[in-house]
């Protein structure tokens, strides 16, 4: 679905993705790990077509990203801090939301009614605490079911019974088959939404397969110390290297 | 593109600068009204807030504009749309919305208590150099990735425009007063807005003054079809030129 | 208006008639008004019935009125004058004169007078005339309601409209003059008043006199001429109630006064002039009540002129109100009123508190380098202004109204 191929990036002198290819499949939910700096939200933009790489190229549902705009209909985007004008209220958002996709008709909106989103549309969005805005950007991602949700920091500033709403739906959506592309801090929660592990160490991939030969190398039986031991084996990047990136 | 600029629109026109400014307008052109015994008078105090005020205003707003709303911007990029679409939403929502300001805030002491063609000159050559700072301020920001930064630029760029510049021409004309300079500083005035828009301005107020010397040689190049088309087509430029550059610029940067 | 005229007429025609028992002769087109004139004896009157008199070159010299009904046309056919004149009590009125001679070597006019006394010249129309109406050495005439238009492209293809040179004790009123060199021009004529005249688009000047002392221009308009209104090396002189329009040009004035002294120049109205009033070499001169409006320079007063007093005009809308060319100040301006002054009046006499000095440091730039004038009310030329008001360095520190009005006179 996704096919992310030889691209690298530079921010002036800091090179963020080297020389950068992964795959990503339908039907799969992948965690993109990594200590901070290490690419993963350069990487989630670069898919969004939000930063431009310098090399290599993006392909989704096998056409380009580069000068294309169409591709993003397919994607939901929920981001790290949702920030909207300030002055529009939540309605006129979502139908401004809708009005860009026109040709979609029918709206997923599971997660409007459980946040209780429709009660407070004439808010405006200026005036809503960081946790609302988390679930008017969670309500707006899954708005189209889209196929492919990309869902930076979902859970973070949300109250847990907003959480446990928002996994459930996460869950729903990857067993209807759909790609899913979650960062986050929290493992507890990536163990829980993902099946693919994706780790990210300088701009390059350090590990990219399935949870359970994530715990098979590492030889750990439980997500959280897996991904441990793998910050770990980073220190000694240059030989371990070689052995462990997939692509 | 048009359902993007409604939305920008919307949010600029409801927030509270705007309201602030065109109030400011109303007032400054309601004291000039009061103060002022003739429509030449009144001309003459506005000339100084349109061509030193309403582009310093634009510069500074439209860069803290693109940095507020620069989540929102990143928000739209993820969205099925043209990029040049997300920019273009964006300035013209800036332009549209101080433009309104002036309109309704000159305009409407000039529907009560009268307007003559230097008024309404006034009026556009507000609306225009509005929108070539809101330009320049798009340029600075879409260059830097830092507030602080752009706004410096931005209002660098209006002080090189609005004192710099003329101090400059003044400079190059002390040093060559014995040739003929017509020529030269006409095409030195069409390289800065502020000045073409003074220029323009003068053509009205000071048509006397323009007539003796080699001032009539000014006055005929402006009361000519080409001189008019040629100022017009500068000032377009300008519009479109810090545009222009802000917008390629926006089409290959990074959020 | 008709009537009046049809009246003093007819009076006039009694007069004469009682007195000289005087005769009619009439001619219709097509007959010689030169014979009719031979014809006629002093105190005759000649009736010309309208139609086309194709005839030039005609002598009058004795006191005859040559009277037209419904403006028979004397067409001149280009060559040289269409009347000559020289005698007393002497009333042309009523004709319409066109064609003249286009000879700058014997100055053709429409109607020339030599050497005469005591002459009407009343509601003519001269069109295409290179001279409209040319007078020397003439005393007393009256030169009334008469409409004098060339159309010529160039100044040295047209003479004066009204012209007079050695003449005095005479009155110009309520003609209009368009088209011609000089609108009005005098030379050595004394105690002369020219009234209710419309002098405009002509290509020199409206008014230009020399030597011309002890006249008055009352409620005259000149607008538009090439190059305003010229008065040079004269005393004594009136200029009250006249309007000074749109005298536009690198060397067009409302006047330009140069060695005129003794004078007063009041309640006039400059308008829209490129300079309202230039003068050098002058003295002793009143301005009073004037009114300086929408002027490139509203004065341009040189260093050569002194005792000159400017109190109670109004100076509105001027680009620059006053502008010199030396540093010495010997004039005097007081009670003036200035839209750009920026003074307080706390005591409320009316009177601002401090002085206002009308002299801009840019006009001082602009005269030495005329390009500059671009840069005009730019941003840095207003901080350049106002720093020169608080430190004057180029401007002369003398030039100030001490006494500025608050408030714009009312002239009307």
């Amino acid at each position: 679905m996704i096919s992310v191929k030889h691209i690298s990036k530079k921010f002036g002198k800091l090179e963020v993705l080297k020389d950068f290819s992964l795959e990503f499949e339908l039907g799969n939910s992948y965690a993109i790990m990594g200590p901070n700096g290490s690419g993963k939200t350069t990487l989630i933009k670069t898919v969004l077509g939000m930063v431009i790489p310098d090399q290599g190229e993006i392909l989704v549902k096998g056409v380009s990203v580069k000068g294309n705009h169409q591709y993003r209909s397919l994607i939901g985007y929920m981001p790290q801090i949702g920030r909207y004008p300030a002055n529009m209220k939540i309605g006129q958002l979502f139908s401004m939301m809708k009005d860009m996709r026109p040709e979609i008709k029918v709206y997923d909106t599971e997660l409007v009614e459980q946040f209780e989103l429709e009660g407070m549309k004439d808010k405006a969005l200026g005036t809503l605490s960081g946790g609302t805005r988390q679930k008017v950007s969670a309500a707006l991602a899954f708005l189209f079911n889209p196929d492919i949700l990309i869902l930076d920091e979902p859970t973070a500033g949300l109250d847990p019974i907003a959480v446990e709403i928002l996994k459930k739906k996460i869950k729903k959506e990857r067993e209807e088959g759909k790609l899913i592309l979650i960062t986050s801090h929290i493992l507890s929660d990536l163990e829980e939404l993902t099946n693919r592990a994706i780790y990210l160490f300088e701009g390059e991939v350090f590990f990219a397969d399935t949870i359970e030969s994530l715990k098979e190398i590492t030889d750990e039986d439980r997500f959280s110390p897996a991904i441990a031991r793998l910050m770990q084996w980073t220190l000694k990047k240059n030989t371990a290297k070689k052995s462990m990136s997939h692509v | 593109m048009f359902k993007l600029l409604k939305y920008a629109l919307y949010d600029i026109v409801k927030s509270r600068f705007a309201l602030l400014y065109t109030l400011f307008m109303v007032l400054v052109a309601i004291s000039i009204y009061q103060v002022s015994d003739d429509l030449g008078k009144v001309s003459l105090s506005l000339m100084n807030i349109m061509i030193m005020i309403v582009p310093l205003i634009a510069a500074v707003f439209a860069t803290t504009h693109f940095f507020n709303n620069l989540e929102f911007i990143e928000l739209m990029l993820a969205q099925p749309v043209k990029r040049i679409h997300v920019f273009l939403s964006q300035l013209l929502a800036v332009i549209l919305m101080l433009s309104l300001a002036l309109i309704v805030g000159f305009g409407l002491p000039m529907v009560l208590w009268g307007a003559d063609s230097s008024l309404i000159t006034l009026l556009v050559v507000g609306v225009v150099l509005s929108a070539v700072f809101a330009g320049f301020a798009f340029l600075a920001s879409v260059y830097t990735r830092d507030k602080a930064k752009a706004i410096g630029i931005s209002l660098s760029l209006w002080i090189y425009f609005s004192l710099v510049y003329d101090g400059l021409v003044l400079y190059i004309i002390y040093s060559f007063a014995d040739y003929p300079l017509e020529k030269a500083t006409l095409a030195l005035m069409m390289l800065n807005p502020v000045d073409l828009g003074r220029v323009l301005m003068l053509m009205q107020l000071d048509i006397s003054a323009l007539m003796g010397y080699t001032g009539a040689f000014f006055q005929e190049f402006f009361s000519e079809f080409m001189g008019v088309t040629l100022a017009g087509g500068m000032l377009l430029l300008w519009v479109l030129l810090p545009a222009m550059l802000a917008m390629m610029k926006f089409k290959k940067r990074d959020f | 208006m008709k009537n009046l005229t049809k009246l003093t007429l007819f009076l006039l025609f009694c007069c004469s008639s009682l007195v000289l028992n005087a005769g009619q002769i009439r001619i219709k087109a097509g007959e010689s008004i030169q014979k009719a004139v031979d014809r006629a004896v002093s105190g005759d009157t000649v009736i010309l019935e309208s139609g086309n008199y194709p005839e030039s070159g005609i002598i009058i010299r004795k006191s005859i009125s040559l009277i037209g009904e419904n403006y028979p046309v004397l067409d001149g056919q280009g060559k040289g004058n269409v009347i000559l004149v020289a005698g007393k009590n002497i009333l042309i009125e009523g004709l319409k004169i066109i064609n003249t001679g286009k000879s700058n070597m014997d100055d053709s006019a429409g109607i020339k007078f030599f050497d005469s006394e005591d002459c009407i010249i009343r509601n003519n129309i001269l069109e295409e005339t290179f001279f409209g109406l040319h007078f020397s050495n003439s005393k007393r005439l009256s030169i009334l309601d008469n409409k004098i238009n060339a159309t010529s492209e160039r100044e040295f293809e047209v003479g004066n409209g009204i012209h007079l040179w050695k003449c005095s004790h005479s009155v110009i009123a309520n003609n209009q003059v368009s088209g011609h060199r000089d609108g009005i021009y005098l030379e050595f004529v004394t105690d002369t008043q020219a009234k209710e005249n419309l002098i405009e688009r002509n290509m020199r000047y409206g008014l230009h006199f020399m030597f011309a002392h002890d006249n008055s221009y009352i409620r005259n308009t000149f607008r538009q001429n090439g190059a305003g209104v010229a008065v040079m090396y004269t005393k004594n002189v009136l200029m009250q109630e006249n309007r000074f329009e749109e005298n536009w040009g690198a060397s067009a004035y409302g006047i330009l006064l140069k060695d005129i002294s003794d004078s007063k120049v009041i309640g006039n109205i400059f308008l829209k002039n490129t300079i309202g009033i230039y003068m050098e070499g002058s003295s002793r001169i009143d301005f009073e009540e004037n009114t300086f409006n929408e002027n490139g320079w509203a004065l341009k007063l040189m260093a050569s002129c002194d005792q000159n007093l400017f109190q109670a005009n109004n100076f509105t809308n001027n680009t620059f109100d006053i502008s010199t060319n030396g540093s010495l100040v010997l004039n005097t301006l007081t009670e003036n009123y200035w839209d750009k002054y920026e003074g307080y009046d706390l005591d409320r006499d009316s009177i601002g508190d401090v002085p206002f000095r009308p002299i801009n440091l840019y006009s001082v730039i602009v005269e030495k380098i005329p390009a500059s004038v671009i840069l005009w009310r730019s941003f840095m030329v207003n901080l350049l202004d106002k720093m020169e008001k608080i430190l004057p360095t180029l401007t002369p520190e003398d030039m100030m109204d001490e006494s500025p009005k608050m408030k714009p006179y009312d002239f009307s």
